[in-house]
């Protein structure tokens, strides 16, 4: 009871500009924020960069905080869109760095039967679909997150993550099928 | 296609750990982006000056009204 209080006390002081609060809240969801980020960004430099940035805009929103709704989910969401407005700003060529998914941990025991080409042309194809329906697809096909946590991260609706899902699937086969892979 | 997808990206360590605090950085970035907010000038306050300047170089007899509202 008294820690829900103590917590309620730091939301509200966050809420009016108090720094201590605002860096209690910091080192309290910063770990779960960059984790996030990393899932959309998947480098772990950039993933600091964007997850400081996603708490200034955090600490410059103060103001609209809203309490009851509580803090992560308002936090991931921002960093959500920290993390678009970066895959936005990066090369579509060189969003999704090759090499970077080769040294990220070993995939299931299923992979193993698919070419090294066809993945590598596969990540080339995906790094250059758009960046809403890259995010959606990342999150809710290869990081398997539940539509609705998806969806409350982007902002929008379970119907409108599934078409986002769909367009990108959709316009990744038509990449693949243009060089010459029909998945 | 969503199977090839999963196989070409793998999934992010569920534990990915936060490599360094990254307070410091952040009190870094707030400084900075304070000290930015303070010495940079809105640019209509830029304009608003540049057409005072105009106006009063058009009209030079307005140069002691301008004066005295500033």
């Amino acid at each position: 009871m008294q820690m829900r209080d103590e917590a309620g006390s730091v939301l509200d002081k966050f809420r009016q500009g108090d720094v201590d609060a605002f860096e209690t809240l910091f080192r309290t969801h910063q770990r779960a924020v960059f984790g996030w980020v990393l899932r959309i960004v998947r480098e772990p430099g950039a993933a600091e960069d964007v997850t400081i940035e996603a708490f200034w805009r955090i600490h410059r929103a103060h103001a609209r905080f809203d309490p009851e709704r509580g803090f992560e989910p308002w936090a991931r969401r921002i960093a959500t869109h920290a993390a678009l407005d970066w895959l936005r700003r990066k090369k579509p060529e060189s969003s999704v760095p090759a090499q970077m998914w080769e040294n990220l941990p070993a995939p299931h025991a299923s992979d193993a039967a698919v070419a090294a080409e066809i993945r590598q042309k596969t990540v080339s194809a995906f790094g250059r679909l758009p960046a809403k329906l890259r995010v959606a697809a990342l999150l809710a096909v290869v990081e398997e997150r539940p539509h609705k946590e998806v969806a409350e991260a982007l902002g929008i609706t379970v119907a409108a993550v599934k078409l986002r899902v769909f367009r990108a699937l959709r316009l990744l086969r038509k990449d693949l099928n243009r060089m010459g892979i029909t998945p | 296609m969503t199977l090839l997808l999963k196989s070409a990206i793998p999934r992010m360590d569920d534990d990915a750990d936060l490599p360094r605090d990254l307070w410091p950085a952040m009190l870094r970035r707030m400084d900075e982006e304070t000290s930015r907010g303070a010495a940079s000038v809105p640019w209509f306050d830029w304009a608003l000056a540049g057409g005072l300047v105009a106006f009063a170089a058009i009209v030079p007899r307005t140069i002691p009204v301008i004066l005295y509202y500033l």
